[in-house]
């Protein structure tokens, strides 16, 4: 299967006269690659003296932090400086919110954390071990509050408030109307709806965030290397933050980045703490991100709740889209959000011809990591709810969902066609897409396939999605946000500037410059295609530079990787810098080889005259004359030594007064269908084809093309089955490595078969549109659709986690035996442990009513406990050392009892923390005699854990904590001579101490 | 019976890539921050630092090995190679490599080096491998970039080029 | 993320080992092979003063063929073992098993050993060991004991070693004409199995062994049975085991793969 698709780049194809570009020619970024020669920015040296920071990230999801001890820390040998929130505002200022509303948004936590994970100190030391050490000597004093993480629970009333200056959580609350939608969807015959939760997820790329920042005080400038990704935009946030102007602030980026997929935009709130961290050290301060860090508390794409429905006719044909979306963008709107909610909203009607739209967006907080750029931006959570209303359309309507997708298609005739909300698409034909990838793809074989496995009573389902993949963001289409009014307080924002520069050195050798920050997608290798068609050069003549140095380089705040825009924008920049450079060439040489510049071709390393090539010159000859012998040009030509373009389509024009948007300049067009089955065993997803059609306009290197769409594919695939960021109800984050955030791998991802075809865009310099992200909006939908026509099943949520199928397939389970065990319910997200159970102790209730009370006694049955303070009659305090395995630690825990009936019954309840977690818990212990001169104690019980342990430990936390539970009551039992327990314990301490610990930890 | 004090440097050496080497650590200290921070082998990346994502893989002895779940102090006195050894010559490429290259077998080429040390280690047990049994052992790595195909095709190419009897030679 | 600061100790033999761990009990672990002890030294979930690596010691990098059983020593890989010629003849469980504990860059370095002392209860090597009954040897510097599989696993991440006893080695029964069979289910290869099921026909009936769900690995016995029968006992053992909710999966899915992974192992290994 693997063979099929792979076109290897072929050695044969480097000469002849064919164009560069569209050739899939080796890159040149691989070799060092491939040798361990790459220049990442943890393999790039640093200043001698360099120090090294750690953060201390919050165990809570919600709490007030009342006291932050870092004596202990400071006084750690090594340690240079610690940074709480107060050391930070000190030389800072708040990031920009992108809303109008009176809130801050720091990048550590000032007096209260929002989401576990958020920093808390930055520890400044010689090597990060030692960092690490010293973070775990700082004492933060919490009050937990309540926390919510769900978008529309955030909206409730009475739900816990992040921000006052967003009331009820609400950070933004616009409505749209476009056409007369009200209008359509009283006269249509029919009205479809759907509701859709669509996950959080990451596209995680594997090298983590990387921040080295000095301070040069007698300048008050900063110097910053970091592995950002862009926009620049964020530039203008950062040194705003820094309290310094732009020119002040030098950022730049490392040769290499070890992917980014937009997530590294999210790096930016470090730079701001740790460019801070080298100020008040006086230092320059490297701060490499670990991969917990990264799970926890770098960037997620938002997850959003919508309700999608739609006017229909009785043939299919949709008259009007009516949009609710609730989109929760975590506990701060960071730059540039809440931009995921906008980056659509010209394609708020997908591929299809629609011209009533109603919208209403809303933009709600919650006690989740801040979310940021991720591939697809915004696209997933729109065609999730768009395309699988299609299929219930069809379904409803009892049509084949093809046809209702090609019945609202827009018209092949009909480009540059302009979308009800404002978007200008470029070109397509869709139709022929269609009919390509039904044809290549073999749909009607597809289709059969499906019916023999049916047949044979298997669980087999064909998907559909039909999207169009917007490119080359509009810098101002998130002022959508803003109404009318306010944009126009604030001034025009629009366009989208791209950079290049062509430069010829003394030997003629050709140096191409690029802001456009590569993670990966190869851009040095189709520049130097792209520059040596124009220069009639190979691409091993011209050396491409893609670093960016905001104090050196031409760059604009729309530089960066991101929205697709190389292979529109920035390729075709560069072409236009180059064929200025090419025309005051061809002017030098017409007059030396006595033609008219008109005549001037460039090939093979030559200029020469296109009626006669054997009057020619040297391409390194002419291209010298500028350094040696300026004097001698004519004096049109101009100097050809550099030359620096900016380019900004003028299609890219701002909001309107009706609030119609171009938000993308380039839009492709993508046909996915596939065909998958479930297992009626393990109930996995198993994908037996998947075709995907691509119209990406020209393409400019065939295999680059094609990597984008596997690499899309299969981090749609992980969305699609596989990855969550998971929350529990009170905030706890549960996903916090890669053995519970599930990145697919070899044997998890198939081969996508892919086919393109090629309509140039008419607004770009190559005819090229972005390619990177489609599948991440088409992949996610087409497979849930297959699963919904698998099962038959009208609601799909992702990840399909084969569990969750389980009453889909086989419906209500068996019930357990008679007198048997019985299950305990239990619902997702919650990640309370509840129990009860008895105890058989010797001794009446009043001598074990003593024991409980007993602080003595106490020491010696909890499991690990050094001493018992007791601050009152029914107040204590407790450091215990736990151990499950290898995992030992000391916790502090304080509990009170009430409702105290000597000697009867007792509510206990309280906390304990350290440094690996924290555990909170209420527990009821009744005593009765049993008749025989004992006691038997019952006992009930209800405790959350949350903090590290719950991040990284979660498959171990319960057995962990029921392990602890039962070594209490074995030494209560054994303390009052003998006796035993039946059921899982509950004890007073242990509970609530050790529970919390698990796997221990200290403070 | 060795006993390294956690409060001091203690010598570290081994043989890298071919030639012996030292440099000072602390018991504490991974191999894989050995290797580039002490080292200077800065191909070898890292990760995740908990031994799932691949990125670190190393040969130890000639056991593929996750440096990051690796003490340098383990490794005193063993062999070890890494990417930096693989090409055979610092302005060529190996078999391997090359059909990396040709296939489009890395974007961002920051897993890369792990993924070639647990193909190059298998190739060498394994003349003739199948797709099945190269996706079995790749699945121990993490490449966000590729999809994995082109890395897959890559692998089946060398393994081809490698066992037929006239062997390309390297080129840059 | 790197780790806390710990003494280092290579041992050269049992006894310098033994020594340690008997000087520094409960402060000292044991390092193997290290894929499960290094990362969560690397979370800093543990922290212990000394770690004493054992892989140098010869003595115990041992695969023996006893009459009636394998003894397999501390510091014998998992990849070592599933290169041993005999172990498709001799152990066929563990040939079965043995490939899905972890990856293949995790079993050239960790240990057979090494897996049981960490005794995670969605393990493969633990699951063997239950299910073929074999025996786990425990010295000390003052003493030697063996203690059987269903004592040795106490609870998540809980055996029967104390804090001054190494694990030498463990011995499995070798098969004799038996039937096995082994079934994993897990999110992605290679993962932890969210239910692995063994299952092995026994003079009287058949065994079947399931990790994954409860917190040890748990064996139950039953003589021949099947049709109604089989599947009344599957559902009672599947709820036995007390399964629960966790990201990866409901507790109701853990027992319809207990249900329909062991019917199936038991027909196929009584076949």
């Amino acid at each position: 299967m693997v063979q099929a698709a792979v076109k290897p780049a072929s050695s044969v194809d480097q000469s002849g006269d064919r164009p560069w570009v569209g050739r899939s020619i080796e890159r040149v970024e691989d070799a060092a690659l491939l040798s361990g020669r790459g220049r990442f920015i943890d393999d790039l040296g640093v200043q001698p003296g360099t120090l090294h920071a750690t953060i201390l990230r919050s165990p809570h999801a919600h709490a007030d932090v009342l006291s932050i001890d870092t004596e202990a820390a400071r006084r750690l040998p090594g340690v240079a400086a610690v940074l709480t929130g107060r050391d930070v505002k000190a030389v800072t200022t708040s990031l920009v919110v992108g809303v109008k509303a009176p809130v801050e948004c720091w990048p550590i936590a000032m007096d209260r954390v929002r989401y576990v994970g958020e920093p808390v100190a930055v520890i400044v030391a010689t090597d990060r071990a030692r960092a690490e050490d010293a973070a775990e000597l700082i004492n933060v004093e919490y009050r937990p509050r309540g926390a919510v993480v769900d978008p529309l629970g955030a909206l409730a009333s009475g739900a816990p408030v992040l921000h006052d200056g967003f009331p009820g959580n609400l950070a933004s609350d616009r409505a749209f109307r476009y056409g007369d939608p009200e209008k359509a969807f009283a006269e249509a015959p029919h009205r479809f709806s759907i509701d859709i939760k669509y996950p959080r997820n990451s596209c995680t790329p594997i090298e983590t965030y990387g921040v080295i920042a000095s301070h040069d005080a007698g300048e008050d400038a900063f110097e910053v290397l970091a592995n950002f990704q862009g926009p620049f935009s964020i530039h203008t946030v950062i040194a705003r933050a820094l309290k310094v102007p732009g020119n002040r602030l030098r950022l730049r980026t490392p040769p290499d980045s070890g992917g980014s997929f937009g997530v590294k935009q999210g790096v930016f709130p470090y730079i701001v703490l740790i460019a801070a961290a080298a100020r008040v050290a006086g230092k320059p301060v490297k701060w490499i991100e670990d991969r917990l860090e990264h799970l926890t508390a770098s960037v997620s794409a938002t997850n959003r709740a919508t309700t999608l429905s739609a006017a229909v006719a009785a043939d299919g044909k949709i008259l009007a889209f009516d949009w609710d979306q609730v989109e929760d963008c975590g506990a701060h709107l960071r730059a540039p959000e809440p931009a995921t909610l906008y980056r659509m909203h010209g394609n708020l009607t997908g591929a299809y011809d629609i011209r009533h739209v109603k919208i209403r967006n809303r933009v709600v907080v919650t006690n989740k990591t801040p979310t940021g750029l991720n591939r697809g931006f915004g696209g997933p959570q729109v065609y999730f709810a768009l395309e699988r209303l299609v299929q219930r359309i069809a379904i409803g309507l009892g049509l084949d969902p093809l046809v209702v997708i090609k019945r609202n298609l827009i018209d092949a005739g009909a480009f540059p066609y302009r979308t009800a909300t404002g978007a200008l698409l470029d070109s397509g034909n869709y139709q022929e897409a269609i009919v390509r990838a039904v044809e290549q793809g073999r749909l009607a074989e597809l289709k059969s396939r499906r019916d023999a496995a049916r047949a044979e009573g298997r669980l087999y389902g064909i998907g559909f999605t039909a999207v169009v993949e917007p490119s080359v963001s509009n810098m101002g289409y998130i002022t959508t946000v803003l109404t009318a009014a306010e944009r126009r307080k604030a001034g025009p924002k629009n366009g989208a500037q791209a950079t290049a520069t062509v430069g010829l050195d003394p030997v003629g050798s050709v140096t191409v410059h690029v802001a456009s920050v590569p993670q990966g997608q190869g851009h040095r290798t189709v520049l130097s295609q792209v520059v040596a068609d124009v220069f009639g050069l190979q691409p091993g003549d011209i050396r491409v530079n893609t670093e960016i140095d905001t104090a050196k380089d031409a760059w604009s705040i729309a530089s960066g990787n991101y929205a697709s825009r190389f292979a529109a924008a920035v390729a075709g920049t560069a072409k236009l810098a180059a064929e200025r450079v090419a025309g005051r060439l061809a002017r030098i040489a017409a007059g030396q080889l006595n033609v008219e510049a008109g005549d001037i071709v460039f090939a093979k390393g030559f200029v020469a005259s296109k009626h006669n090539p054997e009057n020619r010159i040297a391409f390194s000859r002419v291209a010298a004359l500028s350094h040696w012998s300026p004097g001698s040009l004519p004096d049109d030509a101009g100097q050809t030594i550099r030359e620096t373009v900016f380019w900004t389509p003028p299609e890219l024009t701002p909001p309107d007064e009706d609030d119609r948007i171009n938000s993308s300049l380039c839009h492709g067009f993508i046909f996915d269908f596939c065909g998958v089955e479930i297992d009626r065993v393990t109930l996995e997803t198993r994908i037996d084809r998947y075709v995907t059609m691509h119209d990406c306009g020209t393409i400019l290197h065939p295999g680059m093309v094609n990597g984008q769409i596997r690499g899309g594919f299969a981090q749609a695939l992980g969305a699609a089955l596989y990855e969550e960021y998971a929350y529990a109800d009170d905030g706890s984050f549960l996903t916090g490595t890669l053995a519970d955030y599930l990145l697919p791998t070899t044997t998890e991802v198939p081969e996508p078969e892919i086919f393109h075809m090629e309509t140039p865009s008419p607004f770009t310099p190559l005819g090229a549109k972005g390619v990177g992200e489609g599948n991440c909006m088409s992949t996610p939908v087409c497979l849930a659709n297959a699963v919904a026509d698998a099962l038959g099943v009208a609601d799909i949520t992702l990840p399909l986690v084969p569990a969750r199928l389980a009453e889909f397939v086989r419906g209500a389970e068996p019930p357990p035996p008679a007198g048997g065990v019985t299950a305990a319910p239990m619902r997702e997200g919650d990640r309370r442990l509840r129990g009860e159970g008895q105890a058989a102790v010797k001794g009446v209730p009043e001598q074990v009513w003593a024991m409980l009370l007993d602080p003595a006694t106490l020491q010696s049955v909890i499991p690990g406990c050094q001493r018992v303070d007791k601050v009152t009659d029914t107040h204590f305090r407790a450091d215990v050392t736990l151990g499950i395995g290898p995992v030992t630690g000391r916790y502090r825990a304080d509990v009170e009892l009430f409702d105290l009936d000597p000697p009867h019954a007792v509510t206990l309840r309280g906390g304990a923390t350290g440094a690996l977690g924290f555990g909170s818990a209420e527990g009821r212990i009744t005593l009765a005699p049993d008749g025989q001169g004992g006691t038997t104690l019952t006992y009930s019980y209800d405790a959350a854990i949350g903090g590290k342990v719950a991040s990284i430990g979660g498959r171990l936390l319960d057995g962990a904590t029921r392990v602890i539970i039962g070594q209490f009551f074995t030494a209560l039992a054994r303390k009052a001579g003998g006796g035993g327990t039946t059921g899982s314990g509950f004890s007073l301490f242990a509970v609530l101490a050790k529970l919390s610990s698990l796997f221990g930890g200290r403070r | 019976m060795t006993r390294l004090n956690s409060n001091a440097r203690h010598a570290v050496r081994f043989t890298l890539n071919g030639k012996p080497v030292e440099a000072e650590a602390e018991p504490r200290m991974l191999l894989s921050d050995f290797l580039r921070h002490q080292l200077g082998a800065t191909g070898t990346h890292v990760g995740c630092e908990h031994g799932v994502c691949g990125a670190c893989t190393v040969i130890v002895d000639g056991m593929l090995t996750r440096s990051c779940l690796t003490l340098a102090a383990q490794v005193d006195g063993c062999e070890i190679r890494t990417v930096e050894g693989l090409a055979p010559s610092a302005d060529r490429l190996g078999v391997l490599q090359q059909a990396f290259r040709r296939n489009h077998a890395l974007q961002c080429g920051f897993c890369t080096a792990g993924i070639l040390m647990s193909l190059d280690h298998y190739l060498g047990e394994n003349p003739a491998p199948t797709e099945a049994g190269i996706r079995d052992l790749l699945s121990g790595h993490l490449c966000r970039c590729t999809g994995y195909t082109p890395i897959i095709q890559a692998a089946l190419e060398a393994a081809a080029q490698l066992a037929s009897p006239t062997k390309e030679t390297s080129d840059a | 993320m790197k780790p806390a600061a710990f003494d280092y100790l290579r041992a050269a033999t049992t006894s310098e080992a033994l020594e340690a761990l008997a000087q520094q009990g409960g402060d000292a672990r044991v390092l193997a092979g290290g894929q499960s002890l290094m990362a969560m030294l690397n979370m800093r979930l543990a922290k212990p003063k000394l770690l004493v690596d054992i892989m140098r010691i010869k003595e115990l990098r041992r695969i023996e063929r006893q009459k009636d059983a394998v003894v397999i020593g501390a510091s014998v890989r998992q990849a070592e073992l599933l290169a041993w010629p005999a172990l498709a003849e001799a152990l066929p469980l563990v040939a079965l098993a043995l490939p899905w504990v972890g990856h293949m860059q995790t079993r050239s370095r960790g240990t057979v050993c090494g897996s049981l002392a960490h005794a995670d209860p969605s393990a493969e090597m633990p699951l063997t060991l239950v299910a073929l009954g074999g025996e786990v040897l425990l010295r000390s510097a003052k003493r030697r004991r063996r203690v059987a599989a269903k004592d040795f696993f106490a609870g998540m991440m809980l055996t029967a070693r104390a804090d001054d006893e190494l694990i030498e080695g463990i011995s499995l029964p070798i098969a004799r004409d038996g039937r096995f069979a082994f079934r994993e289910v897990a999110r992605r290869h290679g993962d932890f199995a969210i239910v692995a099921c063994a299952a092995m026909k026994t003079s009287s009936g058949v065994r079947l062994a399931v990790g994954g769900v409860a917190d040890v690995p748990t064996a139950r016995d039953w003589p021949r049975l099947d049709g109604t029968a089989l599947d009344d006992a599957l559902n009672a053992f599947a709820y036995e085991l007390g399964a629960r909710d966790d990201v990866h999966a409901t507790a109701r899915y853990r027992r319809d793969l207990v249900r329909m992974i062991g019917r199936d192992l038991i027909g196929e290994v009584l076949q």
